[in-house]
């Protein structure tokens, strides 16, 4: 036995090396050198207004020289390429920061090189606030997700329990006069349909797949039904949405871009920060997470120590259901609407895109959830400065991003092992 | 999928439709019906003044809850099946059934192209996207190109095939070659065809001259679908001959064996040396293709069609049910396409006539796939007999017997 363990591992067999990460990173940076930096006339300046949220200093105007921000951009980018080559040659695991901060100095180049000689400043800091705003259902749905299919259930049904969340804060919001209702209506709202999930999922056994998908379409009809009949009829009260009002957290919000960024937002988006925390803390270092984790990658052997499998799907099923109907809250009382028809638009499925993105991690989600986020109000931001490149190919770029993400560049992540599969124990 | 069915004795056959998926059919049928009437009735103000004195006269309330209902769902199948109302003619009795006939076809094309996907694992969420390409291409072929009648036809359902295929095509080399999950995929692909389309609308080439909006000019009338009877075009057919293609290519050619072999399961039809990769591709092209064709009975049908982005309209969601209610059968497809497309049928009369939003049908549809999918509750329900729990009985019986 011992000299089998001594044996110098020569034999070993290594797992080829993937070069695709490098490969993609060298050929972005170049890109972003040749497009973005080279081929700008030197003379151009870009403009770039940064709000500091201290009202002494009022908000910061630069004009940047675009060709020599661009190229020292991009030569960040490729040397951050050579190191991810040097680090996949020594088979060593590139830290998740590379991507970030490769992602970053990308998108700079990009932004200056597309704001170039434009008299419109480029708001940054309304950029990234707005990028935060349009983020926040998404990184709520995706927050479903990972507690849905961590326990074994694949929610496809967070668009549904978003819409269904919108709807219920709208209206109980516009019925009492109170947003504060409305955000503790949502919740409950995004519960029955993840109770119905349950249901069908956990009790009948039916495809999870299945149930999401139909349930999304139950609650689209239900939706428009009471839009079309109970809420028209009352135009007077429902058609007039409340709205949460914004809490500029006293200190926090006076740091310098960060601070108006992320401090000075409304309550929603402030429970959005605990949960994601404490979801991300919970998952993986509570004795809840654990039991959680355990139905969904190994049921048998959970229920053999005494978890109730079934029991435990069925309460995080709605407990994910109620994190996706808060979220939901967003399109009403969050941004001061009425409820629409269908106004949560596909949200939900971007979610999952985002979750699954994240690797099935909180924080991988949220991630994600910012980046699609970013994508979207990007083509509001260059809107106004009047960038001419037409507004779909922005609106595409988190879609083409997310395709070439799960195409591998990201890396094999892995689902739950049990999920979307029935206990019969 | 299919479950063995042993032989019938005349003694089974009895049974069989009180425990079958067919009695379970049509009574998740009438549980949305009951769902929907709960609905039609809570809208309605003259129920809801009736309710407000329910225990003093409860009769108004009765009276009028059933009024709303009846009179809504008479519209509804006035407007799906046969017009009672205004039987002057033959045909204006039979326009309502052609009409629910004409409204299937997407959703046949579609759920086919799903229910393919689903025979082979693959979930495919792509149908919206790979309607627009479809129906992008098409269009563009129709009012670009000038054609003879019959090649013009026949040019632009090839063009529909071919875009959609190509959207279908890029999940599934994706997934095969990459790994890459077909649902995010193809979600995704949905949202970038969307805007893709949104772009090319803006092109002169796409544009309609003289006008600012996106809206294509007008497809040839040479490449229109020909008339058959009343509104019913040669749309149906062809839904019909793909049906029967899918029918034949899963069940009697090697590539269907294959395809139903990896949906069973990939890793036992890898080791019986199936390429479960090229089974992916194919499935999606073809489904991809057959998706691409829902877009044509709408673009190629009389009148000024025009590509606009509402192209594929919500036919891609719509497809998902009609293949789950399909149980992902080629018939089945049939029928629950058949089904859908008369409840969207009557439902347009039910609105006009009678002031229910025709979204009430979309919550129709999903009760009836929610409670098709649970045959359990719809037992429980309607308090029948488990047949599983009775075959269980008679071995416990027949155990006991033996063991005496």
């Amino acid at each position: 036995m011992s000299a089998v363990a001594l044996t110098p591992d020569v034999g070993r067999v290594l797992a080829p090396i993937s070069w695709k990460a490098p490969i993609a990173y060298g050929a972005l940076g170049v890109l972003s050198l040749v497009a973005f930096g080279v081929f700008t006339d030197p003379s151009l300046v870009s403009q770039v207004t940064i709000a500091t949220g201290n009202d002494a200093l009022g908000s910061l105007k630069f004009a940047v020289p675009t060709m020599a921000c661009a190229v020292v951009l991009s030569a960040v980018q490729l040397l951050l390429a050579g190191l991810a080559w040097r680090m996949a040659a020594a088979r060593h695991k590139v830290g998740v920061w590379l991507p970030i901060v490769f992602g970053v100095c990308f998108v700079s180049a990009f932004l200056l090189w597309a704001v170039a000689g434009k008299d419109n400043a480029l708001q940054v800091t309304g950029l990234l606030s707005g990028a935060l705003f349009l983020s926040v259902p998404l990184i709520f749905g995706a927050m479903s997700g990972c507690v849905c299919e961590h326990v074994g259930v694949i929610n496809v049904s967070i668009e549904g329990q978003l819409l269904a969340g919108a709807f219920l804060a709208a209206v109980v919001g516009s019925a009492t006069g109170s947003p504060w209702l409305g955000l503790i209506a949502a919740p409950i709202a995004g519960a029955l349909v993840g109770a119905l999930l349950a249901l069908f999922a956990v009790r009948y056994w039916v495809d999870h797949i299945i149930v999401g998908v139909v349930l999304n379409v139950l609650v689209t009809g239900l939706t428009n039904y009471l839009f079309s009949t109970v809420l028209s009829q009352n135009k007077a009260v429902f058609g007039v949405g409340t709205q949460l009002p914004t809490w500029p957290i006293p200190v926090l919000s006076q740091i310098p871009v960060v601070g108006p960024v992320l401090f000075a937002q409304n309550a929603l988006v402030y429970v959005m920060y605990v949960a994601v925390v404490v979801l991300q803390v919970m998952l993986y270092k509570s004795r809840w997470g654990l039991r959680m984790r355990a139905c969904g990658e190994h049921p048998k052997a959970a229920d053999t120590v005494g978890i109730k499998v079934n029991a435990t799907r069925v309460r995080n099923t709605i407990l994910g259901g109620a994190i996706a109907g808060l979220g939901g809250a967003y399109f009403t009382v969050a941004a001061g609407l009425a409820f629409g028809k269908e106004m949560s638009a596909g949200r939900g499925y971007i979610a999952l895109a985002a979750m699954i993105l994240g690797g099935w991690r909180p924080a991988g989600a949220v991630a994600a959830a910012l980046l699609f986020g970013f994508a979207d109000n990007l083509q509001n931001a260059l809107g106004v400065v009047g960038v001419a490149i037409p507004s779909q190919f922005m609106l595409m770029a988190p879609y083409l991003v997310t395709i070439f993400a799960v195409a591998g560049l990201v890396g094999k992540v892995r689902a739950p092992a049990q999920e979307g599969t029935a206990y019969k124990g | 999928m299919s479950e063995p069915t042993p032989k019938s004795s005349w003694r089974d056959v009895g049974a069989r439709i009180v425990n079958g998926s067919a009695l379970t059919s049509i009574l998740s049928v009438v549980v949305a019906l009951v769902v929907g009437a709960i609905l039609i009735a809570a809208a309605n103000a003259q129920v809801q003044t009736a309710a407000t004195y329910l225990f003093y006269r409860p009769g108004d309330f009765f009276a009028a809850t059933w009024n709303t209902v009846s009179s809504a769902y008479s519209a509804l199948f006035q407007g799906a099946v046969f017009n009672i109302d205004s039987s002057y003619t033959v045909a204006d009795f039979f326009a309502p059934l052609l009409n629910s006939v004409k409204m299937s076809v997407p959703l046949i094309f579609a759920g086919l192209a799903l229910a393919l996907g689903f025979r082979a694992g693959l979930f495919n969420i792509g149908g919206q996207g790979q309607i627009v390409l479809g129906g992008t291409l098409c269009a563009y072929l129709g009012f670009t190109l000038h054609l003879p009648v019959v090649v013009h036809l026949i040019v632009c359902l090839l063009g529909a095939f071919v875009g959609g295929a190509v959207w279908g095509f890029i999940p599934g080399i994706l997934k095969a070659k990459a790994g890459a999950n077909e649902v995010i995929v193809t979600i995704m692909l949905n949202s970038i065809a969307t805007f893709l389309l949104g772009w090319l609308l803006t092109l002169d080439a796409f544009q309609k001259e003289g006008s600012n909006n996106p809206v294509s000019p007008a497809v040839d009338a040479t490449a229109r679908l020909p008339q058959l009877l009343g509104s019913v075009d040669l749309g149906f057919p062809l839904a019909l001959a793909a049906a029967v293609g899918v029918w034949w290519l899963l069940e009697r050619s090697t590539l269907g064996f294959r395809i139903r072999a990896v949906g069973a399961n990939p890793d036992a039809a890898r080791t019986a040396g199936m390429s479960v990769d090229t089974s992916y591709v194919w499935v999606m092209v073809i489904a991809g293709g057959l998706a691409g064709l829902a877009a044509t009975s709408q673009l190629l049908s009389t009148g000024d069609q025009q590509l606009t982005s509402a192209v594929a309209g919500t036919f891609g969601v719509d497809a998902i049910t009609v293949a789950l209610l399909g149980r992902s059968k080629p018939l089945g497809t049939v029928l629950a396409g058949l089904l859908f497309g008369g409840l969207q049928a009557g439902g347009y009369l039910m609105q006009a006539r009678t002031s229910t939003p025709i979204d009430v049908i979309l919550v129709l549809q999903s009760v009836i796939v929610l409670m098709i999918a649970a045959p359990p509750l719809v037992r429980a329900i309607f308090r029948l007999p488990d047949p599983e729990r009775r075959r269980k009985k008679a071995v416990k019986a027949a155990l006991k017997e033996v063991a005496s």
